[in-house]
């Protein structure tokens, strides 16, 4: 990929970000806050690529592995708590009696 | 094109696609939960495509795939633990520690590249392509530290770790911050210039500065951080997609960085508070206590929960406010017990939710979603001021900053100009709160003072259940 089109896909992704998000009940910032937050953890995918690509560099590794710890903590507890909050919401209190 | 290269093609398109579904769904109270899940489907798929795709292409050593499955399994059990575990009104605090996480990985990554740069980079060397490397490691190093060590701050001063430090409300503290900017540009330029070793400089002020810039932050501003650290986090992934040539990264890095900052924006105006004075003015309390010392309570009434019990069973309209305070007092679960005797003798009650109340803006919801309240009863602040003249009783449960009048009389106040909730038009307020402290903001509440007012002192959860036994002896609730 040539560093023009990079940009163009930064840009553009940046326009999307702006439009999803219009307008959002307040009862909703939480958990949306800690949704984004969980894809945040994305940055996985630039630890994984640093561990296939460190072709035995023991060092290298070890921050590759490191690094995509931190990122899956972020990502799977992300949307497991996002899950546990927005669970509340759906929950009726008609099929609790 | 080959195969292995249309497939991730593929399978990057649509995880982007399922990406912005998933952060447009979460705006939406009814598709939330399943757009959650949706953008969690979407990233297994990416993980699942960038794999396949190096199987395809240049295979994986066994030695990777050993670290790969440490890490992962590391990182997620810990994840998963937390999330299952933490309590719900410590929520903010554990999106702070996701998020700081977050910008922790992109650091090292880009450190990892930085240090021992990885072979097919270095195969076709050109000038413009190392210097753009170069700018974007030192940007995911400068926006991942600042992530991490602010993230960090906010959780601690969440959690009541740290305390705001006097010298932080001083003009000292700008200061301290400009040196440490400017010691990471020059770090930053020191390192495209080929100085290798300056990346560590960079490293340590970066880390400084977002310590520097978080800590003067007082408490009840914190949500607006923290939200504005989780679109940097964002943008730390962008960066970090330039340093390993993934758009699929770009995408969704600068998806959140948007995101996140249209939504730190709209928590803003919840607040009153706009984003500059939130990170350059300093802790609310810190201003106000020049101005608060004029302020002592001189008409307090105080009153037994009998009393509150008597009243609340002439009702027909009963509106309860519930603050931060319900939240640590965990007794949402006995106020849902006293809403439904009250409901059971025909009184009508709603909750009147403050954009800010608890510590979050929809945290209260959560907490109150918790305890089974049904979903309509929860009223927002435009929805339900209207309605204060023609209430009874008014229930406040730990909130404080948020029902103070000042916000609307006092033009000399800090509060002034925050949109606070009517309270003092109903017929009766109870407060229910501990002792004579202060809220968040460390300012006097003149709602105390009024003659329709009445303190009922005691811990929320404690007078809830004395509470719940007076009703009984009235008889509310059997029939």
């Amino acid at each position: 990929m040539s560093f023009i089109s990079l940009l163009w896909v930064l840009l553009l992704g940046s326009l999307l970000g702006l439009e999803l998000i219009g307008k959002v009940p307040p009862t909703l910032h939480t958990p949306l806050m800690s949704g984004a937050n969980a894809i945040s953890g994305i940055t996985m995918l630039a630890a994984l690529t640093l561990i296939v690509k460190a072709e035995g560099n023991v060092p290298l590794l070890i921050i590759g592995s490191v690094s995509l710890g931190f990122a899956l903590f972020n990502v799977v507890g992300g949307f497991f708590v996002t899950d546990r909050m927005l669970a509340m919401f759906s929950r009726k209190p008609s099929n609790k009696k | 094109m080959n195969l292995p290269v249309i497939i991730k093609f593929v399978i990057d398109l649509l995880a982007v696609l399922l990406l912005a579904l998933g952060i447009k769904g979460l705006s939406k109270v009814k598709s939330a939960r399943d757009a959650n899940r949706l953008a969690a489907f979407a990233m297994s798929l990416s993980v699942v495509g960038l794999l396949s795709y190096y199987l395809g292409t240049s295979g994986i050593a066994i030695q990777s795939w050993i670290w790969i499955i440490i890490g992962s399994i590391i990182g997620s059990l810990f994840g998963a633990i937390l999330a299952k575990k933490v309590p719900m009104t410590s929520m903010p605090e554990t999106v702070a520690l996701f998020n700081g996480c977050g910008g922790m990985s992109s650091l090292l990554v880009a450190l990892g590249v930085a240090i021992f740069p990885i072979s097919s980079s270095a195969e076709n060397f050109d000038f413009f392509k190392s210097l753009i490397n170069e700018v974007s490691i030192s940007v995911s190093i400068f926006v991942g530290a600042i992530t991490f060590t602010g993230s960090i701050v906010a959780m601690a001063k969440l959690q009541g770790w740290l305390s705001t430090p006097g010298w932080t409300q001083s003009k000292f503290r700008h200061f301290v911050n400009i040196v440490f900017a400017v010691a990471s540009l020059i770090a930053f330029f020191d390192l495209i210039n080929g100085n290798t070793s300056s990346i560590w400089l960079l490293v340590i002020v970066s880390s400084l500065l977002g310590i520097g810039v978080t800590l003067p932050i007082g408490g009840a501003d914190m949500p607006v951080v923290i939200s504005l650290l989780n679109s940097y986090s964002g943008i730390a992934a962008a960066a970090a997609g330039f340093v390993v040539d993934s758009q699929l990264l770009i995408v969704a890095g600068a998806m959140v960085g948007a995101a996140g900052l249209i939504l730190t924006q709209v928590m803003c105006k919840g607040m009153n508070r706009s984003l500059v004075s939130v990170l350059f003015g300093g802790s609310l309390s810190a201003q106000s206590t020049a101005s608060s010392g004029s302020g002592e309570y001189t008409n307090i009434t105080s009153c037994s929960v009998e009393e509150c019990a008597l009243t609340l069973e002439a009702a027909n309209k009963v509106i309860i406010v519930p603050g931060y305070g319900l939240a640590v007092a965990q007794a949402q679960h006995t106020l849902r017990e006293v809403t439904k005797k009250l409901e059971q003798n025909g009184i009508e009650v709603v909750y009147a939710i403050h954009p800010v109340a608890g510590r979050m803006p929809g945290h209260m919801n959560v907490l109150l979603a918790e305890a089974d309240v049904p979903y309509e009863q929860l009223k927002e602040m435009d929805v339900v001021n209207p309605d204060f003249p023609a209430t009874d009783v008014v229930l406040v449960l730990g909130a404080n900053d948020v029902v103070n009048p000042q916000a609307k009389n006092d033009s000399s106040s800090p509060l002034y100009g925050m949109p606070v909730l009517d309270v003092q038009e109903a017929r009766t307020v109870f407060v229910i709160k501990r002792g004579m402290n202060a809220g968040y903001s460390g300012i006097k509440n003149d709602l105390f003072d009024l003659p329709n007012t009445s303190m009922v002192f005691g811990d929320a959860k404690k007078v809830l259940n004395d509470l719940i036994g007076e009703l009984k002896d009235l008889g509310v609730g059997e029939k």
